[in-house]
């Protein structure tokens, strides 16, 4: 089978190349870096992403949000205000929803990052909470999904069946410009074997 | 402005003994940066309104973490999570005020990560402040809320010196009501200074909003028996449940004996720079029921001698009723 062009492929192939050559602002900050004393972070560091072991460039500064979606091509964590007050960016640490804009790479040394993309089983089945958002076309635009996706699965991870309450509770730090809410909800209510 | 995705180059420190971190805040001083959980770190350097040069990331300290049961109470460990603090079994039986307080900030996410210090130290939400302008707070010698035409809704009633931005932290009223005390150190010493004195208003230093000093680290809270399993309220006013700051929040804490208040802490946040304690109505309410009949006597007592500002009068009447509930609740 031939790999076909998507709109994905061709983003992720844009992305490996900016980042081959090191173009903009990823190399005016390495070269900015390499002035600094020494005395801090490693740069090269292991990350565990979606149960992967990565090996990577990072600057000191560099946000979660960044690496994933420029170094890892893991674009399925969306940047939408960079400032912890949207949740697109929401991914699991240790099985802990954060906000990947508001978390430095370095400080995830050691933990086990899982994004949208890690969810789905080997064989290409969806995660539960992803299935049943289809089902419920919970999604509109789409943009907010990855974040309520991941914020659902560490809610059901450390509750499997929340009442309707308890899902609104732990999806409120995802802002969903549609408002589409209660779609998600009922999303979270299918994926919990609530509503069938 | 412009906004920035990406932080400017930045030296990053991730010590995992108080000692090392105290020595780097030692040296670096202002020039450095205690990273907890961030939240309120990012913005301002992604906007270039703070430019610091290296972030000692205090989330490798192993002894900041933790709440244990000390002989008078508990101490939190610095690094505590608000959503750690939320949901420990201890604080919700004995300091309910505290776990609910911690509840109310921002976001799950934010909650996931933000500590205690962190809510505690954090700088004031101005948005021409934060915005990066030269203002009284950031060492300039205007202020930009207080004019005729400003936006101030959030600013403060009380106290204002120049300056007239608000406390933001939700856990600071209740820790004040709880009359914990924090626990500073810088290398080789270490002080306790009581939540009242630990937030300061602009009066005494307008360029920031504790007695912290920048070679100083917050290692950990203490709240003393005194107020355990003690009757509570807290409520927290915002436009929004989630991610808003407070425009009025209440925290009280009160011992009843005979059906009459023996004696009682009210801490209003977000009308003045530090968390304002109530102690009019303190006063008044000491030996009287919690009841509507001492509501009433004591109504409109809470908000007397505010200075309210072009667009945040609407604070008065919520701080009264405020009090009126902390009485019906």
């Amino acid at each position: 089978m031939t790999p076909k062009l998507t709109r994905r492929r061709f983003i992720k192939s844009v992305i490996f190349f900016g980042a081959a050559a090191s173009s903009g602002a990823g190399f005016y900050l390495a070269s900015a870096a390499a002035q600094r004393p020494a005395g801090g972070v490693e740069r090269l560091v292991s990350l565990n992403v979606n149960g992967r072991t990565r090996r990577v460039d990072v600057t000191p500064q560099e946000t979660l949000a960044h690496t994933l979606r420029y170094k890892l091509g893991l674009t399925g964590t969306k940047i939408g205000c960079n400032r912890g007050e949207c949740g697109a960016c929401t991914v699991t640490i240790d099985d802990v929803t954060n906000y990947a804009c508001s978390t430095l790479t370095h400080s995830v040394k050691g933990r086990q990052v899982v994004t949208v993309e890690g969810l789905r089983a080997a064989d290409g089945t969806l995660h539960a909470v992803q299935q049943a958002f289809i089902d419920e076309l919970s999604p509109q635009c789409g943009f907010c999904t990855p974040g309520q996706i991941m914020s659902a699965v560490a809610l059901l991870k450390t509750n499997p069946r929340p009442t309707r309450d308890e899902a609104r509770q732990a999806l409120s730090g995802n802002l969903c410009r549609c408002g589409a809410y209660d779609h998600y909800l009922n999303g979270v209510m299918r994926a919990s074997g609530q509503l069938s | 402005m412009p906004a920035y995705d990406n932080m400017p180059a930045m030296e990053l420190y991730q010590p995992v003994q108080v000692e090392d971190a105290l020595a780097l805040a030692s040296r670096l001083a202002d020039r450095g940066w205690l990273l907890g959980g961030g939240q309120d770190t990012y913005g301002w350097i992604k906007d270039r309104a703070k430019r610091p040069e290296a972030l000692i990331d205090l989330n490798g300290i192993e002894s900041m973490r933790g709440i244990r049961e000390t002989s008078d109470g508990i101490e939190i460990g610095a690094l505590v999570t608000l959503t750690e603090i939320g949901s420990n079994p201890l604080i919700r039986e004995r300091y309910e005020l505290l776990a609910k307080a911690a509840s109310a900030v921002a976001s799950p996410q934010i909650r996931n990560v933000g500590t205690i210090a962190g809510n505690v130290s954090q700088d004031v939400r101005c948005w021409y402040y934060r915005r990066g302008l030269d203002c009284y707070r950031a060492g300039g010698n205007l202020c930009y809320a207080d004019t005729p035409e400003a936006q101030n809704r959030e600013h403060a009633l009380f106290n204002a010196s120049r300056c007239v931005a608000v406390t933001p932290s939700d856990t600071g009223p209740a820790l004040v009501a709880l009359e914990a005390q924090m626990v500073i150190n810088r290398e080789g010493s270490q002080r306790v200074v009581s939540a009242e004195d630990f937030f300061v208003g602009p009066a005494i230093n307008i360029t920031s909003t504790t007695v912290m000093e920048p070679d100083e680290i917050l290692t950990a809270v203490r709240i003393p028996a005194k107020w355990a399993n003690a009757e509570y309220f807290y409520e927290k006013v915002a436009d929004r449940n989630v991610w808003d700051f407070a425009l009025v929040s209440m925290a009280a804490v009160m011992r009843t004996e005979g059906g009459n208040i023996q004696e009682s802490r009210l801490v209003c946040g977000a009308v003045e720079c530090t968390p304002r304690r109530l102690r009019s109505v303190e006063q008044a309410i000491q030996g009287q029921p919690r009841n509507q009949a001492t509501a009433d006597m004591v109504a409109g007592m809470a908000s007397e001698g505010a200075q309210p500002l072009t667009h945040n009068h609407f604070k008065m009447p919520l701080m009264d009723s405020l009090v009126e509930r902390v009485l019906t609740a």
